[in-house]
């Protein structure tokens, strides 16, 4: 066996890493795990945060999941995975409360909604079920990594247009703004949750423009 | 009774699931495309909602909370020597409660209104991981409403709000086969810009105080 074992870091496996961070990609592609990613990403701390909870998440449960698929019965398998997660989730919200408070405030019900985010039962179903830990865990890092620069993408865009800072931190004086007598207005629609789903539809946008192959019917 | 309709339209108007906090968007793109399956649809979240938000609400309050477990023995209230806090394991009873109901509402519905379930059926296993169930048990706990009622009128207008916009969203992309979209927009794009522009509209309630 072990001589014709395939390495974790062969061609096939690395394409479980690429594809989905960008032809496969679970948010813009897949249209999974949509919910979370267009709630949080009003400043890009929140929206790193929410990315590093959903990476833990998913590896973790992917990892589990397809470490013990061919002992799950069929029937109750949605169960058995709900579990799984749910058992993360909690374990992730304690320590975003216990190390930081304020950011576990605005994300509040989000990161309880990790448990239904559709990234990961959809990965937990197609991937982890049918196969070994290895490429499981792979597969898991590449989704995640697909889901997380879609968050900080929008995260970022929203916070610098919206409230001129990055990562909290002010780049645009006060004295500029109209209100101190200067010239400059953040522009507020970025703080509404709509826009989102704007910048979500850039994204799409650009990437199917890249590669004609994703295009869809109407 | 005031109060309940002010729950029921603040929770269909103001805090509409899908446009103010994008809940259940994952199953609101992907079943979007036909009015009639969309309708199906946000039916049976409605029903789903109506069944699981109560439940979860007793359990909250006689299982979860902080002393809730007060009618067990006075030590276990909220002053007693035993005072427990259970709340770290809502997610994981909530989801349990969640995902049970959904198994049996789905065997009632089979055994006693066949007509129903041909409605419904195929889409009642996708509600159990459908995020605006899960949410609308976790808003409630947030939300720490006073009585079950209440409750219930809340899960009420959150299903009547999700079932008004992904109607309203199919009824729109079946007419937008009629326009010329830009090719890379086609389907996911311009769906996500159509429901931005309508959360924009939705926008316009925020102003009422109810």
């Amino acid at each position: 066996m072990s001589t014709q074992k395939e390495s974790l870091f062969s061609k096939k496996n690395m394409k479980l890493i690429k594809d989905p961070l960008n032809d496969s990609n679970p948010i813009s592609i897949q249209v999974l795990g949509i919910c979370s990613a267009l709630a949080i990403t009003i400043m890009l701390e929140n929206a790193f945060v929410m990315s590093m909870s959903v990476l833990f998440v998913l590896i973790m449960a992917n990892v589990v999941v397809s470490l013990i698929r061919n002992l799950i019965p069929d029937k109750i398998r949605i169960i058995v995975q709900l579990v799984i997660v749910a058992t993360l989730v909690i374990t992730v919200d304690q320590i975003l409360k216990a190390y930081v408070y304020e950011v576990s405030k605005q994300l509040s019900v989000f990161v309880g909604l990790i448990i239904t985010n559709c990234i990961i039962m959809g990965r937990l179903e197609a991937f982890a079920l049918g196969n070994k830990p290895g490429p499981a865990f792979l597969d898991a890092i590449g989704n995640a990594f697909g889901y997380t620069w879609i968050l900080l993408v929008v995260g970022f865009v929203r916070e610098v247009f919206g409230s001129g800072s990055v990562w909290g931190i002010k780049f645009i004086p006060d004295s500029w703004l109209i209100d101190n007598g200067g010239f400059y207005e953040h522009n507020g629609l970025m703080l509404l949750s709509p826009i989102a789903l704007f910048l979500v539809a850039s994204v799409i946008w650009v990437q199917r423009s890249k590669n004609r192959k994703l295009i869809e019917e109407n | 009774m005031l109060d309940y309709v002010n729950i029921i339209v603040k929770s269909i108007f103001v805090e509409n699931m899908i446009f103010a906090y994008f809940l259940g968007m994952c199953s609101y793109l992907a079943v979007s495309k036909s009015v009639k399956t969309a309708s199906g649809l946000g039916a049976a979240v409605i029903f789903v909602l109506v069944v699981t938000v109560p439940v979860n609400y007793l359990l909250e309050n006689y299982v979860l909370a902080e002393g809730a477990l007060e009618w067990l023995d006075a030590s276990y209230g909220i002053n007693g020597d035993n005072t427990m806090d259970l709340s770290f394991l809502s997610f994981i009873m909530f989801i349990a409660v969640v995902a049970s109901i959904v198994q049996l509402v789905e065997m009632i519905v089979e055994k006693f209104a066949p007509a129903l379930y041909g409605a419904l059926g195929i889409f009642l296993p996708l509600i159990a991981v459908n995020c605006s169930i899960l949410g609308g048990a976790l808003f409630m706990q947030e939300r720490q409403y006073a009585s079950i009622g209440e409750a219930t009128a809340f899960a009420f207008g959150s299903g009547i709000g999700w079932w008004l916009a992904i109607v309203a969203l199919a009824a729109i992309r079946e007419k937008i086969r009629y326009s010329n979209v830009p090719a890379p927009l086609r389907g996911l794009g311009i769906t996500f810009i159509i429901t931005g522009l309508m959360g924009i509209a939705f926008m316009a309630f925020l102003g009422i105080k109810l």
